[in-house]
């Protein structure tokens, strides 16, 4: 039976990619599958884009590609990517310049018509309410601070620029594990539209392939989130990303390159099925719907786990669409203290900090306090039980404020301390600018108004 | 017998928008059948309301997922407006998977030490 190898690629823009190499070389894989896009980095490469029209999608794709390509094409490996972000175009310029300059040959195909932030007033025209996902707030509550708008697309673009004979697809907003599963249906000729329930199966196993696989190391025992079970995952800084073997009837095997660190079993596979998925018997996607609630994982040993079971069923008529919106100011401190008395100390500049707001009438709507190494992670589940014998302490304070000039002006509140406030404190390192906030607005569009508009273009880089 | 979480599960938990999402995985059956029991909606709520804002169960999803021997949690509204609206230094939430394995939970003797000997055992064959 045809079998395909699918490498994770990066799981998040920042992410390594030296792990790749080992999956391209030792991993005998087919297709390279790379996430950069989590929800937020839209909003950072929005801010790239307003400061330089031609960025606007992630930075790591020149050098990440101009590390593997000329490996990944001699072992006939393709990429999808959807390091396109906001500008998927720009990321296709920008790869095509890089490798003209070094003279390699490639066919780049671009997929646009995710983002639909010109579109909005276009869409509510059509109808479309684009109100809150879980409050059914209306978006005209955000239009005016809107900063991204981007539908969630799916599988099918990826497949058509297969089929037109990409060796690496840059994409905008996809559903991450629609990376994953469009090389699986351009390979196997899976339909988009079967007519039985082993054709659904199918695709939800194709998609639950691309959601183990979807943010790289924490498939292989990365971040595996433990007492006592983390420490025994080998050689950390050698990880194997996950690689998916998947086979025409839609059964896979997840394992990892010969010779790389990290665990494939059934706990750590496990640990990334379940990993951001809200509803396990109903996870949607643009293609399919994925009932994880049958899935079968089958340890074979020697870091190899069988996925089988998983059943699908056809998506909503409607597409995932997540906006972003500027939604006010965050000012922060941070200042550290030492024994003695170390956390009262602290406390003691909170209070001050309090009253000197107070006092300047310094308007927010709230307040954050937490001290570092003690309790920022656990909350009330922190142990109080030595607090007065403390070693050191660090105090985070930050604001929430609808008033820039409010969160601009928190972190001054601070320095006088030095000389005029409690002993033995320090690690003040200098003012920090207001960030500003950004809320997301989940909601849904009719994929009839976004599907049609959804175009693939093909670009040929040779040598001149 | 009183256990911790972290004696007898692992953990992860992630975000999306405002709401955190976690998993939590007993190590074998028996391990999975004690969790069933006792993780619920409400003390889930009660083991979080600093984060939720209350108590309320009414804001916390519970899936359970026996071939995985694993149970979904989602606790919605909990990320302080989300990730990019959070003041929180762990504004995704990363360490909620921790705070939920810091919560205690009382087993009877006889099964507390099935289950404790259960992960000893996954332990060493990890």
């Amino acid at each position: 039976m045809k079998k395909i190898r699918l490498a994770a690629g990066l799981g998040f823009y920042g992410d390594n990619w030296e792990p790749i190499r080992a999956a391209i070389e030792f991993g005998e894989v087919n297709y390279v599958c790379s996430d950069h896009l989590a929800e937020l980095t839209l909003a950072i490469l929005r801010k790239d884009q307003a400061r330089d029209a031609a960025a606007g999608f992630t930075r790591d794709l020149v050098p990440m590609l101009s590390a593997l390509w000329p490996m990944a094409q001699q072992a006939g490996v393709k990429f999808v990517l959807n390091a396109g972000g906001l500008n998927p175009a720009g990321a296709r310029d920008g790869l095509l310049a890089a490798f003209k300059a070094k003279g390699w040959t490639a066919r780049i195909a671009v997929v646009t018509g995710d983002a639909l932030l010109d579109r909005i007033d276009d869409l509510r025209a059509q109808g479309q309410a684009l109100a809150h996902l879980d409050t059914a707030a209306p978006i005209d509550e955000v239009r005016e601070r809107l900063v991204f708008a981007n539908a969630y697309l799916g599988a099918a673009p990826i497949v058509e620029a297969l089929a037109r004979g990409a060796d690496i697809v840059l994409t905008g907003r996809v559903a991450d594990a629609a990376l994953f599963l469009a090389p699986l249906i351009h390979e196997f000729g899976w339909s988009l539209q079967p007519s039985d329930a082993e054709g659904w199966n199918r695709l939800a196993q194709g998609l639950c392939v691309g959601h183990l696989l979807e943010c790289s190391g924490q498939g292989a025992g990365g971040n595996f989130g433990s007492a006592g079970a983390w420490q025994k995952v080998p050689d950390l800084p050698h990880i194997g990303y996950p690689i998916a073997e998947v086979f025409e009837n839609g059964s896979a095997v997840i394992t990892k390159a010969p010779g790389t660190g990290g665990r494939i079993n059934f706990h750590t596979v496990r640990q990334q099925l379940l990993y951001e998925v809200h509803n396990p018997a109903r996870y949607l996607s643009p293609d399919v719907v994925l009932d994880m609630s049958t899935i079968q994982l089958d340890e074979l040993g020697g870091n190899r786990v069988r996925l089988r079971g998983a059943t699908g069923s056809a998506p909503p008529p409607t597409l995932k669409l997540v906006a972003g919106y500027e939604n006010g100011w965050m000012g922060s401190a941070v200042l550290g203290f030492c024994w003695p008395d170390a956390m009262a100390k602290a406390r003691a500049v909170v209070a001050s900090i309090k009253t000197q707001m107070d006092e300047k009438r310094m308007r927010h709507e709230e307040l954050h306090v937490e001290f570092l190494g003690h309790n920022s992670f656990l909350g009330p589940h922190a142990d109080t039980s030595r607090e007065a014998e403390l070693n050191e302490v660090w105090l985070r304070m930050a604001v929430r404020a609808a008033d820039k000039r409010v969160a601009d002006a928190f972190p001054r509140l601070f320095p006088w301390m030095a000389l005029s406030g409690p002993p033995f404190m320090g690690g003040f390192h200098g003012i920090q600018p207001a960030s500003q906030l950004l809320g997301l607005w989940p909601s849904q569009v009719a994929r009839e108004l976004i599907e049609p508009l959804v175009k693939v273009e093909l670009s040929e880089v040779q040598p001149s | 017998m009183k256990l911790r979480l972290a004696e007898m599960a692992h953990a992860r938990s992630g975000d999306k928008a405002d709401r955190a999402d976690l998993g939590l995985f007993a190590w074998d059956a028996a391990g999975y059948a004690a969790l069933a029991r006792v993780i619920t909606r409400e003390r889930i709520a009660t083991h979080f309301a600093h984060h939720l804002g209350s108590a309320d169960p009414g804001r916390v999803d519970l899936y359970l997922l026996p071939n995985l021997l694993a149970i979904k949690l989602v606790l919605n509204g909990a990320l302080n407006g989300g990730a990019a609206l959070s003041l929180r230094s762990d504004n995704l939430g990363k360490a909620l998977g921790a705070q939920l394995l810091r919560m205690e939970v009382e087993l009877p003797t006889d099964e507390a030490a099935i289950v404790l000997a259960g992960v000893k055992l996954a332990l060493e064959n990890f």
